[in-house]
């Protein structure tokens, strides 16, 4: 079947959602007023910092890397059903099992090196990941909860090893007790693309993974599978799949993807680990993955838009001196708006469907005989 | 001697903690309420951060607790109204819509701290209000008989909730709203009308909570996000009460009194690092989850579901 890629189908699923951001920016207007800013002006200021220098492009980029990534597992869990609001505690997790490794086997060949402090990385996300999916799938445990918490759990446990375990040998001789780790070495860091800025080559491991999830999640039967048991779980059983293996597999792989993005915030910006290492891209990626529709491929120029809203707004207090605060106000208005705006999307949609049957009603066609009432369904 | 100090620190272990049970009252018993009808409110923790910001600072300007307490009720009434919008008209994925809620909850009480107050200040909360003759029983009088009217406030919605839930026609409504929301329609029962009051009103208690963490206190004082996490607590509560108002209570005595044995253990130091004990009750909330999931659930059929008239889901 030839599917035509531009359609009213697209239109709608990419113009309201853009409309909602929209909205949500007039809405995030009023309170920059509120903050003595001229909203046009901090706007204005905000994209072109952004967007329209070298350093704020490059930061963009760096900052859309963890957002697809993380955005990437969220399309994977939300699609299989599961509501991973744990991305935040995945990716710290993440940073410290990468960071820990590429601190420990520092005699390592580089290629070696970094491949293996990205599968640690990974492995520490999918672990925790685990977590929360094992106990949704055998003991019915709301997953939204134990994310939350074990979010707070992965920012303890970080507090308590960059204080502990893995302060920085310096930090601890020269007694300023600054809560970071020591730095990795030169063969466990990712290339950086352009001098003077620290755009790396994580953007195209961002990217290739986007490929590779997209591929799963349609052109294979395990994500044949996940994407049935979250539409709908019941035929899902009847249909013979092992849904609690796939809730369980689909946060391993979200926990995994933002362990991944910790480790390649350490490995390709920062060097070491420290407190913040997460900076919100957990929350933030899941806007961005909603905002892509919950596709791999249309997270990816998500990612980058909310990549430059991040850094504009995160500008916004050295150049038009509001309260860093804001960068929230923006980022939870654009959630509310955009998670809300689907119920549009999908009326729009479905506005065809029911002018048909209307038409068969209206002409007396034969309407389609009552289905036989179903049995509880998805409760 | 050493017993008698023992028996200070329970005394003084167990007062903290019916004092500290006052938010996860108030945040859990409206989050019930919420959810028995159907809608999960994950925006607690941020409707809490605004209630706590608002009243605090319209009683330090005011100089009138009572007026800050009603700038909560007020201020949480509107973000309910928000709550209730995206949740109820515009049937947003209630999981995600929630989180929006409180990332905006968390932005606004931040920004608008900064542009107020930018520093951190301290009032007198509402006084102690020792009850007489009750607050002469030993220990309890002590425990339960001299706190601060709020406290005595959260403690009386428990059996008030527990009437309005199951015997009157507005409780009856709000259940079978929340377990079969076709079946109360079709009885004429608006469904949207019973939602968003709920909502509405979970979200006034989750401001009240959260004014209770900053004027509630002898000492009162707002810093960035002072809720740290006890509206997340209170949502986890009501899975472990089963939706159930002396569920709430119970829940809520054990969380407080969890958050009352950390909060001991960071002051005095006994060797351990203070991020252990912090750690505690969100790691106490993840088993007391997985346990009390156990068998069957009997949560409110159409939680987290939207309802369109003719679409059974």
């Amino acid at each position: 079947m030839k599917v035509r890629i531009w359609n009213r189908n697209v239109l709608v699923n990419w113009g309201v959602p853009i409309a909602a951001v929209f909205l949500a920016l007039v809405v995030g207007a009023f309170f920059l007023g509120l903050a003595g800013a001229n909203p046009l002006v901090a706007y204005r200021s905000m994209f072109y910092e952004a967007l329209g220098t070298r350093y704020g492009l490059t930061e963009t980029v760096v900052k859309a890397v963890p957002l697809l990534l993380v955005g990437l597992g969220i399309c994977i869990a939300f699609r299989t059903g599961m509501i991973n609001i744990g991305a935040e505690g995945q990716m710290i997790i993440g940073a410290i099992t990468g960071t820990a490794f590429a601190l420990s086997f520092p005699g390592l060949p580089a290629p070696l090196l970094i491949l293996f402090s990205f599968l640690a990385g990974f492995a520490g996300g999918a672990l925790y990941g685990f977590i929360p999916g094992i106990l949704k799938a055998h003991l019915n445990v709301n997953e939204i909860l134990t994310t939350v918490m074990l979010n707070s759990v992965a920012l303890q446990l970080q507090f308590l090893l960059l204080r502990g375990l893995m302060m920085d040998p310096q930090e601890r001789a020269y007694g300023t007790g600054y809560p970071q780790s020591a730095s990795i070495v030169e063969a466990a860091r990712l290339g950086r693309l352009i001098p003077r800025a620290r755009i790396h080559s994580g953007v195209f491991i961002a990217i290739l993974l986007a490929v590779i999830v997209f591929v799963l999640l349609w052109k294979t039967t395990i994500g044949y599978r996940m994407r049935a048991v979250g539409k709908n779980y019941d035929a899902a059983v009847y249909g013979g799949i092992r849904v609690k293996r796939y809730l369980v597999l689909s946060m391993v792989l979200a926990g995994g993807l933002a362990g991944l993005a910790g480790t390649i915030e350490v490995v390709g910006v920062h060097y070491r680990l420290l407190d913040g290492v997460s900076a919100g891209y957990g929350f933030s990626g899941i806007v961005a993955a909603l905002f892509g529709q919950l596709h791999p491929l249309g997270t990816i120029p998500s990612a980058f838009f909310f990549g430059a809203l991040l850094f504009g707004a995160e500008r916004l207090q050295r150049s038009v001196g509001v309260p860093s605060a804001m960068v929230h106000v923006i980022q939870g208005l654009v959630v509310v708006f955009v998670v809300s705006s689907d119920y549009l999307t999908k009326r729009f949609l479905q506005k065809r469907v029911d002018v048909g049957f209307k038409r068969i009603r209206q002409e007396g066609v034969a309407a389609p005989e009552e289905l036989p009432p179903q049995g509880k369904s998805n409760e | 001697m050493s017993e008698f100090f023992q028996a200070t620190v329970i005394l003084g272990l167990l007062t903290a903690g019916v004092r500290l049970a006052t938010p996860f009252l108030f945040a859990g018993l409206g989050e019930m309420l919420s959810q028995r009808s159907g809608v999960l409110n994950l925006g607690v923790e941020g409707i809490m951060l605004i209630g706590a910001f608002v009243s605090f600072y319209v009683a330090f300007e005011s100089g009138n607790l009572y007026l800050g307490l009603l700038a909560a009720v007020l201020a949480g009434g509107f973000m309910g109204l928000l709550t209730a919008f995206v949740s109820v008209t515009m049937k947003a994925v209630q999981g995600i819509s929630g989180i929006g809620i409180h990332i905006l909850g968390l932005g606004l009480s931040g920004l608008f701290f900064r542009l107020t107050m930018g520093s951190i200040s301290t009032m007198r909360g509402f006084p102690r209000l020792a009850i007489p003759i009750l607050k002469d029983i030993p220990v309890l009088g002590r425990v339960l008989f001299n706190q601060n009217w709020m406290v005595y406030a959260a403690l009386l919605l428990v059996p008030i909730s527990w009437a309005v839930i199951y015997k009157t026609t507005f409780g009856l409504k709000v259940r079978s709203v929340g377990e079969n929301p076709h079946a109360a329609d079709s009885l004429g029962i608006s469904v949207t009308r019973v939602r968003y009051i709920c909502v509405i009103i979970g979200s006034i208690m989750a401001s009240i909570a959260g004014a209770f963490l900053t004027i509630g206190q002898h000492e009162a004082a707002f810093v960035n996000n002072i809720a740290a996490g006890r509206g997340f607590i209170a949502v986890a509560l009501v899975y472990f009460a089963k939706w159930n108002p002396l569920g709430v209570l119970a829940g809520a005595f054990l969380f407080s009194m969890i958050d009352a044995f950390q909060l001991r253990i960071q002051i005095i130091d006994i060797g351990i690092p203070y991020e252990i004990p912090v750690m505690l009750p969100y790691i106490v909330t993840i088993v007391v989850l997985a346990l009390s999931t156990r068998g069957r659930v009997l949560g409110p059929t159409a939680l987290t579901k939207p309802f369109v008239r003719g679409v059974h889901t």
